[in-house]
């Protein structure tokens, strides 16, 4: 199978290299088509007994599940399930929460719910200006820029990134320092009298004690702290007019201040009244394939189906009846703490859709934490750097050999139908599910195996949440644009959300009053450096199924570190020459690459890639302390010759 | 339960009491401040004479916040008496007992001696106003009227934004500053040369090297050149004082302010000072900076959060905050370009309001004055705080940000370059596309799949291919 050019995407289409070489990864010759045990092959049959005669052995907590955000709505939803009901684990949680967490918390609390994008993507084809705060989508979603390219872009990014290239105005702040920069716009729109007073009396509550905040931000503090020029703070706000959009992405997200920093984000946008009016808005530019979707559907630690909380009394009458189980589990660890526990307190890890060995913050002692499990089961098409850790390997189906649904960027379900059959030997995550439960004495008729089966049961549980799925059919999906919440059947779906209201009881919006803090490791004299972490083009995630595509692996075969060029100089590093990057927690290796428009105390590492050149070898896993979030997005760290 | 008290509910009072709140949440806090209203950002008042913002938006706490954090606060009686003894403050007839006591009480205006200025009883004459508190920011914003000659006296930080705003509100403006040029403390004088320029532009005259000698109300000052200037609004803005008299009464030490050390201690180690009637080594009074730093610092003392904390001193940023007025200056300024120690650039435009000075030992900012600069004074006021050495090309440090390269013609890129991001396809692989017959952008993008992402290379890849058909020889 090889792809063409097609509308594939939300709005005009187009392809990046991943996309066009997607069809590769159907083919890789590293493709698993058998269970191992011990690294050795297996039949379906005993790698799943083996798997629940290990499982029997231990109390339901000792049992952890990990998840992805690429997994289908179908399969998170019936792994959520399965945790709950066959593992009987409060234990799961998945790399999302290393994703939109923060902006997810964010959003909550500021608008009574979540939807990454509350309005279609196509709205910002009208739009006069869009901030992007802490999202570089030329490298990581191209085709998105075709829908703001008639607008002012503001990029907030500390490297010059090809975004930033493309920008209007490029604020540069300093790394950790975006909740600053954000208080200082909000300061600048009040005395520059550009606050939209009515639409704060009339649609939001908590503007003053917000603003007491900002009030102590004013602009030349903030240039102090962020390095972002007054002159560009007005010029900012100067531009945020007429129909203005503010999107963050992870940048801006993935610190251990992440929440408060979106929420800063949204106040500016607030004060400025954007959310919630036809022509502007807020957002989160969701990072995974199924970045929305898998977090709506339990495979988080606090969450049930349908966007509900796991501690709402009501949820857990509801999911029960579903089920039709008398008890449930309360809320668990989130990410970090899930795979810090493991080894003591958990014993046995299933992985899902995830590569937490490349992932991870502070990949290290992850990775030891790993090795230390009684027992590591992970499902994946590929041999992961986490596979290849694992006791026992499942092969399960990949994109094209599968019908499922994912909830894509504005909250859109999108059918992605079976393209062709997969190899021998695999079976599709669903079948896998269904197998061990029953293994672990569960009805079968409770785990389906069909998606449409199991997306007709996701429908009931998410029926009446906040991502009401109950009127979307696979049916109504093959023509129709349907955006949650769908009621019903005969309901439309909801494009654009809030205009008549916020989600909290008196349908206003929340200003959340936050503070700067900064980040969690400044550096000093030993590390004088602030590592930065992102994608290239060419990659995905851990990059275990990008760097098995020969052609984006010959584009971007290895890791690098972006250095200014006095840095490197400094530090007796030319460009090409390996170095070693440092920080409190590891050490791992990249090229130098020297750029002139880094920061001078700042290197950008991308963190798609294995072994000695895991950039998460370094990162630190101070967590936020509402979405436990960890800090990905900077930490200090020193360059040594390799 | 540990009793600290805070005199003055200003910037560092109000700061100190949050901190300490914020790390224990149960030690009895008591704030003391003599203005009836909440504690309010000092730094803002040049916004409020501006107009840009209103008495209001720029108090720091509202009417609940001491309620809200468990604080006792009691405004509008000021302190008498402090019993170190008994450890005790006295608050009319009420003695309120202490474990710690922190004096924040701030500063009060200086008057220089004009004659006139202040009636006999010593309080300010009819139409003359310091610039140092919130009551006298309201009291400028209701007598300053558009087309009202205004003198300000003192050429200093404070004293130009206040003149601008008032510039800003149509006063005709007048400074009045005894030194031969502006800001004499932070700028050179071909600095203050350039400010006052930029301000002349904006509509402010200036009287340099002059002082006040005799006010008269409704008429304006007499200058000792023998000069005068009109005026029926002067705003005194000419130097501050530490407000030390309860320390003096109590017998601590006192110089300038209120002498402390690096525990923020004063020669009564039960008895603290922080902020502008503090006097430490490593600062300077006058700025907020320090007054929080040592509020931080204090808190993790008093708290027991952090008991070795210590204050080391702040390095001081100095930026104007005027309309249409970009400056900062930081560090040692006062150093000639040909100085042998230093490494001295100089960049001088007074025509466009443009002055740059920057001064560099062992590859760090130890000094920079930087007018019309914004780009370069957010990037030099960063290196200088983060004490990181400059980077070696030193042009692009002062113009602030690298210019942007030239738009390359599709002959000079290297077959390398990259022209589709989106797809790693480089001019190399589009030229031999061409060659091999895909001779139009569509054709090009069927093969290379060019310009299929985010769109955004159209432009290069049609520049391309107009450049390779222009470079066919032309068949006859």
């Amino acid at each position: 199978m090889s792809l063409t050019g097609h509308q594939v995407v939300p709005g005009p289409g187009g392809l990046c290299q991943k996309g066009w070489t997607s069809a590769e990864l159907l083919r890789t010759p590293g493709r698993l088509t058998t269970p191992l045990i011990n690294q050795e092959t297996a039949t379906w049959d005993e790698a799943l007994q083996h798997i629940a005669d290990k499982i029997k052995g231990y109390e339901p907590d000792q049992v952890a599940v990990f998840g992805g955000g690429g997994l289908t709505n179908e399969k998170a939803y019936l792994l959520g399930k399965f945790a709950r009901v066959a593992l009987k684990t409060s234990q799961i949680d998945y790399n999302g929460r290393f994703c939109m967490s923060s902006a997810a918390a964010a959003g909550n609390r500021a608008f009574g719910l979540d939807r990454g994008m509350p309005f279609p993507l196509e709205d910002l084809q009208n739009a006069d200006t869009v901030l992007l705060a802490g999202s570089n989508p030329a490298e990581t979603m191209p085709p998105f820029l075709q829908h703001v390219k008639n607008a002012n872009l503001i990029v907030v990014d500390p490297r010059r990134t090809a975004t930033a290239e493309m920008a209007t105005l490029h604020l540069q702040p300093a790394p950790g320092t975006d909740l600053a920069l954000a208080l200082g716009l909000l300061h600048t729109a009040f005395i520059d009298n550009r606050i939209d007073k009515s639409y704060i009396a009339e649609r939001t509550k908590g503007f003053d004690a917000a603003w007491r905040v900002a009030a102590a931000w004013w602009p030349e503090r903030v240039e102090r702290v962020t390095g972002v020029s007054v002159a560009d703070q007005r010029a900012a706000v100067e531009l945020l007019k007429g129909n203005a959009y503010i999107l963050s992405g992870r940048g801006t997200e993935q610190h251990a201040s992440g929440t408060d920093t979106v929420s800063a984000w949204i106040n500016l946008a607030l004060a400025l009244g954007l959310p919630g009016r036809k022509g502007s808005g807020y957002g989160c530019l969701t990072g995974q394939g199924n970045g929305q979707g898998g977090r709506e559907h339990g495979q988080k630690a606090d969450q049930l189906p349908g966007y509900r909380k796991i501690d709402d009394p009501k949820a857990r009458e509801h999911i029960k009846r579903v089920w039709g189980v008398d008890d449930l589990p309360g809320p668990g660890r989130s990410a970090y703490e899930l795979l810090d526990a493991l080894g003591d307190d958990i014993k046995v890890l299933l992985v899902f859709g995830s590569n937490p060995v490349v992932s991870a913050p502070r990949a290290a002692h992850i990775t030891e934490k790993i090795k230390s499990l009684d027992l590591l089961v992970v499902a994946d098409f590929v041999l992961s750097e986490t596979a290849a850790l694992a006791d026992v390997v499942l092969p399960v189906t990949q994109w094209a050999e599968e019908n499922g649904t994912m909830t894509n960027l504005e909250g859109r379900i999108l059918l992605r139908r079976k393209a062709l059959d997969a190899p021998e030997g695999v079976r599709s995550d669903l079948e896998l599910l269904n197998g061990l439960a029953t293994k672990l004495g569960q009805p079968a008729e409770r785990f389906p195996t069909t998606p449409e089966e199991v997306f007709a049961e996701l429908r009931r549980a998410s029926e009446g949440g906040a991502a009401d799925y109950s009127g979307v059919t696979y049916e109504r999906l093959k023509t129709e644009k349907l955006y949650w919440p769908v009621p019903s059947e005969d309901h439309p779906g909801t494009p654009r959300m809030f205009e008549d209201g916020f989600a909290h009881e008196d349908g206003l919006a929340r200003f959340v009053p936050v503070d700067h803090k900064g980040p969690a490791e400044p550096p000093d004299d030993e590390f004088p450096l602030q590592a930065t972490t992102g994608r290239v083009l060419q990659h995905y995630q851990s990059g275990a199924q990008t760097r098995r595509v020969p052609e984006l692996n010959k584009a971007v075969p290895e890791v690098f570190v972006e250095v200014h060029p006095d840095t490197a100089a400094r530090n007796g590093l030319a460009h090409g020459e390996l170095t070693n990057v440092v920080s409190r927690r590891g050490t791992m290796t990249a090229r130098v690459r020297c750029v002139a428009s880094m920061r001078p105390d700042a290197v950008f590492l991308p963190f798609h890639f294995p072994g000695d050149g895991r950039a998460n070898l370094l990162t630190n896993p101070a967590l936020d302390p509402t979405s436990r979030m960890p800090e990905f997005k900077v930490c200090a760290v020193r360059l040594e010759q390799a | 339960m540990r009793r600290v008290v805070i005199i003055g509910y200003g910037m560092a009072g109000a700061r100190l009491a949050d901190e300490i709140r914020r790390r224990d949440k149960e030690i009895s806090i008591t704030v003391i401040g003599d203005e009836k209203h909440a504690a309010y950002n000092r730094v803002l008042l040049s916004t409020v004479v501006a107009g840009t913002m209103t008495p209001d938006s720029v108090l720091l706490h509202d009417e609940e916040w001491a309620h809200d954090h468990g604080i006792e606060l009691r405004l509008g009686e000021p302190v008498t008496r402090i019993d170190r003894e008994k450890r005790t403050v006295s608050l009319g007839a009420e003695d309120i007992p202490y474990d710690a006591l922190v004096l924040a009480t701030g500063s009060r205006p200086w008057v220089p001696p004009t004659e006139g200025l202040l009636d006999p009883d010593g309080v300010m004459a009819p139409g003359v106003v310091a610039f140092r508190s919130l009551d006298d920011c309201e009291r400028i914003v209701d007598r300053a009227q558009p087309g009202m000659p205004v003198a300000v006296l003192g050429g200093g930080l404070l004293g130009i934004e206040a003149a601008r705003g008032l510039a800003g509100r149509g006063c005709l403006v007048t400074v009045v500053h005894p030194v031969g040029h502006l800001m004499e403390r932070q700028l050179d004088p071909g600095a203050g040369r350039v400010l006052a320029r930029t301000l002349t532009d904006l509509g402010i005259e200036f009287r340099l090297n002059v002082f006040a000698s005799k006010y008269l109300a409704g008429d304006g000052l007499a200058l000792s050149d023998g000069t005068h200037v009109p005026a029926e609004l002067v705003v005194v803005s000419a130097g501050v004082r530490a407000e030390t008299s309860l320390a003096d009464a109590a017998g601590l030490t006192v110089d300038r302010g209120v002498v402390v050390d690096d525990a923020l201690r004063t020669s009564d180690p039960r008895i603290h000072a922080i902020g502008d009637c503090a006097q430490h080594p490593g600062t300077v009074s006058g700025l907020v900076q320090p007054a929080w730093d040592q509020a931080a610092v204090l808190a993790d003392r008093l708290t027991g959060a952090a008991p070795g904390s210590r204050y080391k001193g702040t390095s001081v940023i100095t930026r104007l905050k005027a309309r249409d007025v970009d400056l900062a200056a930081l560090g040692d300024v006062h150093v000639d370009v040909d100085c042998p120690e230093s490494e001295v650039l100089c960049f001088q435009d007074p025509a466009r309001g443009r002055y740059a000075k920057l001064v560099l030992r062992e590859d760090k900012v130890a000094g920079a004055i930087l007018i019309g600069a914004p780009d370069a004074a957010a990037t030099i006021t960063q290196l200088y705080d983060r004490g990181q050495p400059a980077p070696t090309d030193r042009l692009a440090l002062l113009l602030g940000r690298a210019l942007p390269s030239e738009a390359a013609s599709p002959a000079d890129l290297p077959a390398s370059a990259v022209v589709c991001r989106c797809n790693t396809v480089s001019k190399g692989q589009i030229v031999s596309a061409w060659r091999a017959g895909a001779e139009s952008v569509g054709a090009i993008a069927e093969v290379t799949r060019a310009t299929t992402g985010c769109g955004g290379c159209k432009d290069a890849v049609c520049g391309l291919v107009d450049w390779l058909a222009a470079s066919q020889p032309q068949s006859a």
